[in-house]
């Protein structure tokens, strides 16, 4: 049923364009009709050109408006985060001078030139001054680009061990998350897929004879010192993910295999995270609008009213569930975190007997 | 660089006299006309499949779960009761991007008119060797069958992204789209690789050895140094991403580790010790990276040939252009690796990346500015052709100064796989080749079937696409600084990226209607093949020899001799001459002198 009404749109459509055709052809009846644009194109076509940069100014102005509120380019929550939010919104100036100018010269120019029967264009085949000049400015603002984007990240991927990271395991698995802690050595236990044990609950893999996995803590919720650097080891048992920390300005893939890690120093705890401003007005819109899909949300066996709180997400394809692949990060102070993580159960009290 | 093909061998041969039966005219043809016509028709049909995808997963994204007659149409048990699976979701995001990059914007672009232009445009009687060519598009054929017969295997189709990373492309227990039907998309994807590469030393031999007299490199249209440069990179990297899928279909069905490494999965280890998916990343992005300019640089080189025409000058710079496609070629072959920065590889070569990478704004500007010089000051005849031009050098600067963000390793960690990254190559790429491939439609139609195009209905497609393109992909932009992850499949368990709810379903309609006008086009296509203004021998007064030739199809494509060349094919409004054209065949006037360098 569904398929013949397609079927009869589709149909419709195409007559409707028939007719439109032989309308526009009927309407040039007696001027010269080989399809190539005549003057009366040109000038229609011109206008447009400008409709058209319009459309994108505007565009960009709407965009800005309504999706302006960026919180990736705002409230970093990580220590190396302003800098790279810096150098983000560096970037993004320039790059909407250009495309402000080049849009503009592109446009105005296809508006401006458009053909004149009987008119000849200038023949300008080269200038080497000019072209000079296209190659510099570039050359000059790249490479300006390329040391200050080097040396950002320098900073955030160089580690230094010397000011005593908290050594955090982060684990992938079809479709989760799982965080362990190295306990009060700070020194994480052996571990190897080969070493799972479901019956025994030893899901990571955790070498059980090894000392320094004694006193590991493997917990589904990633709680943060506020102010300690952390340094995360990133696993997955099974396929690629990716550990994507957005208000940290933080993110590196799991493998299969290997060990790849990231560091950095949370600087907002989750609760002051609440309180900003920024973050208030969003989270207030976002509950307004969720306040409209009421119905279907409490359907769906979820919270109505959303709290902010800081994410890690799965960002590498990783399967069926890939889109629900989350763990909540609280970030609160020293002594809170001390008080979490002592309630947590450690490794070898979490197996099986 | 002045070297000239002796044609005269192929002009004895009296080879417009053969007896062609329906078979070998239209089907096993070895004319390149005939082929190009081939690799158009079946990259039109392969385009509609791949755009009637996106459309279905953009729905799913704005009207999440909710039922939908179109998926219950299409989809069958995929969508019980009309509401979309999650894993055919990740299969419609995977078999769009396969079917768009490979199978439209490489072989239906490059394919088509690679074949009708090398031979028209340098003066040859076909292609060096006309049945590799026709194995070429054969092969083309039958990996284009095997896909669309994966798209119905019980297990469901390919569902691990374009990129087939392993391990999750090479388990089956990983997801269902991991078995049968990931073994049909690799045997698809090696035979095509194999057609792109017989067609491409095709591309490189004609180009190299049958040029008409006269016809030095130096004068060779752009849009030849483009089609020759683009079959050089693909036969330099192409061969590696075969490399890449032979040892993916070792590890999957030969037990071989070349990508695995310590997996545990559904309840056991698997044997696999010692590989590295990352290792599988840098032979796919070997490929993946130049194959953005295999994509691109044929949309290029065509629309300089159309800006220029239709601007009736020449086009600016023509040593830099030739120049900046180089650098652009060279380059793409050490930029992979910007697809990796957080792959885990050392951060050192996330540095050396960065670098690389954004040395390719640098010709990329230069042919930016290059075009918008062409425009200035000149005639411009606005015909269909020459306004998906203009489109296409908008969206390539839109789309390509995002890539100043993306290239740059730190801040590539917070954008990378976000609806940012997505914004940012559909519109470098995506929408500028298939802007490419239309002007070139528009402004060959004439030449390939001797009818015109309706010009009226070449308009409304250009505006409403144009309109589109931006609605869809630069509000995009937006959603990916705000974090959203691609490839989601809803995003409703993040209420943190419930206001971006909205924006999505704009960007659904802007895709709906952009897709639905496409059929204007589809409808003007093929009822001008038959119902067409009859075309004039060269109805854009353009330069290149292509239009010389007689439409009326004939093996050898001239019926005398070839033509010989004189001049560039730029002479547009060249001062001294009553027409504002010159084509290359017209020799110099006693004391004319060439005004370019």
């Amino acid at each position: 049923m569904t398929t013949l009404l397609i079927f009869i749109i589709v149909l419709f459509v195409a007559v409707a364009m028939w007719q439109m055709v032989k309308i526009f052809d009927l309407a040039q009846v007696g001027a010269s009709n080989n399809q190539v644009a005549t003057d009366k194109d040109n000038t229609f076509n011109g206008y447009m050109m400008i409709g058209f940069l319009i459309f994108i100014y505007a565009i960009t102005i709407a965009s800005f408006v309504y999706l302006g509120d960026l919180p990736l380019m705002s409230n970093a929550a990580s220590e190396h985060g302003p800098e790279l939010d810096n150098l983000m919104i560096i970037s993004m100036v320039i790059i909407f001078i250009v495309q402000t100018i080049t849009q503009f010269l592109l446009h105005y120019f296809a508006y401006k030139y458009k053909g004149e029967k009987g008119r000849k264009a200038l023949f300008y085949a080269d200038n080497n001054t000019l072209e000079a000049i296209w190659t510099v400015i570039p050359v000059i603002v790249l490479a300006g680009l390329i040391i200050y984007g080097l040396f950002t990240w320098n900073d955030i991927m160089n580690i230094d061990e010397s000011e005593d990271p908290m050594i955090v395991e982060l684990y992938a698995q079809q479709f989760n998350w799982k965080a362990r802690y190295g306990g009060d050595d700070n020194v994480l236990g052996k571990a190897n897929v080969r070493l799972i044990d479901l019956d025994r609950a030893n899901i990571l893999g955790i070498d059980e004879d090894d000392p320094n996995a004694q006193d590991d803590v493997i917990v589904t919720e990633l709680h943060l010192p506020v102010g300690r650097p952390v340094l995360f080891k990133m696993r997955s048992q099974d396929v690629l993910h990716s550990a994507y920390m957005p208000h940290f300005r933080a993110q590196m893939n799991c493998v299969p295999g290997m060990v790849t890690q990231f560091g950095f120093t949370p600087t907002i705890t989750t609760a002051e995270m609440r309180q900003n401003p920024d973050i208030q007005d969003k989270v207030a819109n976002i509950n307004a609008l969720r306040l409209e899909r009421k119905a279907e949300i409490e359907e769906a066996g979820q919270d109505l009213n959303y709290q902010f709180d800081y994410l890690l997400l799965c960002n590498k394809i990783c399967g069926k569930s890939h889109y629900n692949m989350q763990m909540k990060i609280v970030v609160e102070t020293q002594e809170e975190f001390d008080a979490w993580i002592a309630e947590q159960k450690t490794f070898p009290n979490s197996l099986n007997k | 660089m002045s070297a000239t093909a002796d044609t005269h061998a192929h002009d004895d041969h009296d080879v417009h006299h053969h007896k062609e039966t329906f078979v070998t005219k239209y089907i096993f043809s070895q004319d390149h006309k005939m082929i190009a016509k081939q690799y158009l028709i079946t990259g039109t049909i392969m385009g509609v499949i791949g755009v009637l995808m996106s459309i279905m997963f953009r729905m799913q994204i704005a009207w999440p779960e909710q039922p939908n007659v179109l998926f219950e149409a299409l989809l069958g048990k995929w969508a019980p009761e009309g509401v979309m699976d999650a894993d055919i979701y990740l299969a419609l995001v995977t078999i769009h991007g396969t079917i768009m990059v490979f199978f439209v914007l490489t072989a239906g672009l490059s394919g088509t008119f690679s074949n009708l232009l090398i031979p028209l445009q340098i003066g040859a009687r076909d292609m060096a060797s006309g049945f590799l060519n026709m194995i070429s598009y054969w092969l083309f054929f039958v990996s284009s069958v095997v896909m669309i017969i994966s798209l119905f295997v019980e297990a469901g189709p390919a569902a691990a992204g374009w990129t087939i990373y392993p391990p999750l492309s090479a388990l089956p227990m990983a997801q269902g789209g991991s078995g049968m039907g990931m073994t049909l998309w690799l045997v698809s994807m090696a035979i095509f690789i194999a057609s792109s590469l017989l067609g491409s030393l095709n591309y490189i031999v004609t180009v190299i050895n049958l040029r008409t007299k006269g016809m030095s490199m130096t004068r060779l249209p752009l849009t030849i140094w483009a089609f020759f440069v683009t079959a050089v990179i693909g036969v330099i990297s192409f061969p590696v991403l075969l490399s890449a899928a032979l040892l993916l279909i070792m590890d999957r069905s030969f037990g071989t580790s070349f990508f695995l490494s310590d997996i545990f999965i559904q309840g056991e280890v698997l044997h696999y010790q010692g590989g590295s998916p990352v290792l599988f990343e840098h032979l796919f992005w070997f490929l993946g990276h130049p194959e953005v300019y295999i994509v691109l640089l044929p949309a290029l080189g065509i629309t300089s040939e159309i800006i220029a025409t239709n601007s009736r000058k020449p086009i600016f710079g023509y040593r830099a252009m030739v120049a900046s496609i180089l650098a652009i070629a060279f380059l793409s072959t050490i930029v992979w690796g910007h697809h990796m920065f957080i792959s885990g590889m050392n951060p050192f070569l996330g540095s050396v990346f960065t670098f690389t990478t954004l040395l390719i704004a640098i010709p990329s500007a230069v042919k930016a500015f290059n075009y918008i010089t062409t425009l200035w000051k000149g005639n411009l005849q606005m015909n269909p052709a020459m306004l998906f031009s203009i489109g296409l050098v908008s969206t390539f600067i839109t789309g390509g100064l995002t890539g100043i963000i993306l290239g740059d390793s730190a801040l590539d960690i917070n954008v990378h796989d976000t609806y940012f990254v997505v914004a940012h190559f559909h519109l470098v790429m995506g929408i500028s080749a298939l802007y490419g491939m239309f002007a070139g439609i528009y402004h060959w139609f004439p030449r390939m079937f001797g009818r015109m195009l309706n010009k009226n209905l070449g308009y409304l497609h250009f505006w409403v696409t144009a309109i589109c393109a931006y609605g869809v992909f630069f509000p995009m932009h937006f959603i990916g600084m705000a974090g959203l992850p691609r490839r989601y499949y809803t995003n409703s368990n993040f209420p943190l990226f419930d206001d971006t709810a909205n924006a999505n379903v704009v960007i659904t309609m802007f895709a709906i209607v952009g897709g639905i006008f496409q059929l204007v086009f589809l409808y003007n296509f093929f009822v001008s093949i038959f119902y067409g203004k009859k075309a004039e021998q060269n109805p854009w007064k353009s330069n290149t020899l292509e239009w010389t030739a007689p439409v009326k199809h004939m093996h050898g494509n001239w019926p005398g001799e070839i033509p010989h060349v004189y001049r560039w094919s730029y002479d547009y409004s060249k001062p001294g001459h009553d027409e504002d054209f010159v084509p290359q065949n017209v020799p110099m006037k006693d004391g004319e002198e060439e005004l370019h360098h």
